[in-house]
């Protein structure tokens, strides 16, 4: 096997999935006939308007709620057949809207991100140390180690749980909605980080976003979801496709194929 | 870890002298030589007051560390299960079962008497009972725990069964005498003394065992700080982690509780006063210091229910708030922000 052919390997695979919950009398499915292969080293985004089904496909990849029928396979290994336990060191995830503690250092924090390696205790071993360190300097973090989370601004405290998900050192990430509360900066330096990563460490993040027209130039891939359809392409293969012109109402929003973005329609009268 | 080694030695240091001031403090005033002597095994010219050190006041100084300790912690366990800082010891209805199994004992007394006669008014009884009323709750609420997906939940149905169980003291308590109400209130106002050298044993058997649980759940406990999704994707097992955290917390405060009334309080506080002196929130560093912090606060609120000086003691669920609750504030509005 030669060194090439690792380097595109497919890490995470849907094939003919379908998404919903599961009622007590009904199913109300969310999505259907999703395929798509994401390889290591790519940086996919998933986009969709809101209510479209983006956290309900995060969610069923990451195991949190059972697929209505299909297959997800992680390093080729069906993700209905991995336990609980042993899930944490395949995927991690970066979250949005979680109670998560502030009064803990940045080192204790993005420390925590060991937890499936680490003894009953939690004791960092010097490899855990070792990586927690790496995953810190990745988003340039270093200097503040040592500060308390509560101090930090929100744009670097996204970059401490990016950390924590570095930290747990799984070829896979999944991030709902990375850039949300950050401004035009931060957001494009997240994602730009998020591109390094991918790049330099061979691990492959799939995001939720609603940042079209900065994942557009960035992104390997996009997964599209629009009214329970879902695409799956290069940008420039969705565009050729024509498949974002259906995402938004066309007398509001409307998409330039020129210039790759979306443009508000200004009203005349 | 050299920082929260000094922290633990002066937390360490101050039990002692809380320990010393709590033994030679009481309606008696014994000389501190006197005190040392009989702790130490040796004869002490007054036999009264060696009887008194060694079987009233050490076995009340340790029963106070052991249900401040074992409250704090069982307050902690519940802040980070419940992700809330409003969380104590008794949201999950436990101190209310425990009321009820006593309310039931002292204020439907009447109707068993004639089968239990004199066993009724015993101590043991109260202990039972409320034991009793505190398991019940406890495999009611276990048995949500297993249910319900949202910890939410559970809290908001620990609460309801909480106001569930008042509702029936409180009609008991309408249709009892006055002497029995009586009772139910002295058992309500809590006390840290009466407990002999046997339920003292009992009381840290208890203790070793919840405190067990807890620290066997530390690791699990600072992965749920992050929320329980992240603890959920780096493999905690939500269920199984909040059913042993549920059962530690039961078999600490309950303990207290059966022996020394439903404590307020102290649960709920000792964590947030410890994290204003420990700035972090990690459990390994947090729980040895609550620890510490919940039988100070203890030993503190039982030398001022002495009322040094005077022959009369205070109840001392009314001391822990009365005295505890503006410490609490006036750190609040110190440091203007709750660390949690």
């Amino acid at each position: 096997m030669s060194s090439e052919f690792n380097q595109s390997k497919i890490l995470l695979s849907a094939s003919s999935l379908n998404l919903g919950y599961k009622e007590k009398r009904s199913v109300i499915s969310v999505a259907e006939a999703i395929n798509f292969e994401i390889k290591t080293g790519e940086l996919v985004a998933l986009i969709g308007i809101n209510g479209s089904g983006k956290s309900t496909l995060l969610k069923t990849l990451s195991g949190q709620i059972p697929a209505l029928s299909g297959e997800v396979k992680i390093d080729n290994q069906l993700l209905s057949g991995l336990h609980d336990k042993n899930l944490g060191s395949y995927l991690s995830l970066v979250l949005t809207n979680e109670p998560v503690s502030r009064q803990l250092t940045v080192m204790e924090l993005v420390a925590l991100g060991r937890h499936p390696y680490t003894n009953w205790m939690g004791q960092l071993s010097e490899i855990d140390v070792e990586k927690v360190n790496k995953a810190l300097s990745q988003v340039d973090l270093i200097q503040k180690k040592d500060k308390l989370c509560d101090s930090l601004s929100d744009g670097q405290f996204q970059k401490v749980l990016i950390a924590r998900a570095l930290a747990q050192d799984t070829p896979l990430i999944l991030m709902d909605e990375p850039t949300t509360h950050l401004d035009m900066f931060h957001k494009a330096y997240v994602l730009q980080l998020l591109k390094t990563i991918v790049k330099t460490s061979q691990k492959s993040i799939l995001f939720a976003s609603h940042e079209i027209n900065l994942a557009l130039q960035l992104c390997d891939k996009i997964i599209l979801i629009d009214k329970g359809k879902v695409d799956f392409g290069t940008p420039s293969e969705l565009i050729q496709k024509g498949a974002f012109k259906t995402l938004f109402p066309a007398d509001f929003i409307v998409f330039d194929e020129v210039s790759k973005t979306f443009r508000m329609r200004i009203q005349d009268d | 870890m050299s920082k929260s080694f000094i922290n633990h030695f002066l937390l360490f240091i101050v039990l002692l002298v809380g320990v010393v001031m709590s033994l030679s403090l009481g309606s008696v005033s014994i000389p501190f030589e006197d005190i040392f002597k009989s702790l130490f095994g040796l004869s002490i010219e007054n036999s009264t007051w060696e009887y008194i050190i060694v079987n009233y006041r050490l076995p009340k100084t340790i029963t106070a560390i052991l249900i401040g300790s074992g409250l704090s912690v069982s307050g902690l366990l519940m802040q980070t299960l419940f992700r809330n800082p409003l969380a104590g010891p008794y949201v999950l209805g436990l101190s209310s079962g425990a009321s009820l199994g006593v309310a039931f004992l002292i204020m439907g007394a009447s109707l068993l008497s004639g089968f239990l006669g004199e066993f009724l008014y015993s101590k043991w009884a109260i202990i039972l009972s409320a034991s009793g009323g505190s398991l019940l709750v406890m495999l009611a609420v276990l048995s949500t725990a297993q249910r319900v997906k949202d910890t939410m939940t559970l809290l908001i149905i620990g609460l309801m069964v909480a106001s569930l169980t008042s509702a029936i003291v409180s009609v008991l308590a309408y249709f009892s005498s006055s002497n029995e109400l009586q009772l139910y209130i002295f058992w309500s106002f809590g006390s840290l003394g009466n407990l002999s050298w046997k339920e003292v044993g009992i009381l840290s058997l208890c203790w070793f065992i919840g405190l067990s649980f807890a620290v066997f759940c530390l690791k699990n406990l600072n992965a749920l700080l992050l929320g329980e999704n992240y603890a959920k994707s780096m493999g905690v097992q939500l269920k199984k982690n909040r059913i042993l955290i549920i059962v530690s917390t039961s078999i600490l405060a309950g303990s207290a509780t059966a022996f020394a009334g439903p404590i307020a309080f102290v649960g709920l506080a000792v964590p947030h006063l410890v994290r204003q002196l420990v700035p972090t929130n990690d459990h390994r560093v947090l729980l040895p210091s609550i620890i510490f912090g919940g039988a100070i606060l203890m030993l503190l609120c039982d030398i001022i229910a002495q009322l040094p000086g005077t022959e009369s003691t205070l109840p001392i669920n009314a001391v822990t708030s009365i005295f505890g609750a503006p410490v609490v504030i006036w750190l609040l509005l110190r440091k203007r922000k709750l660390n949690f």
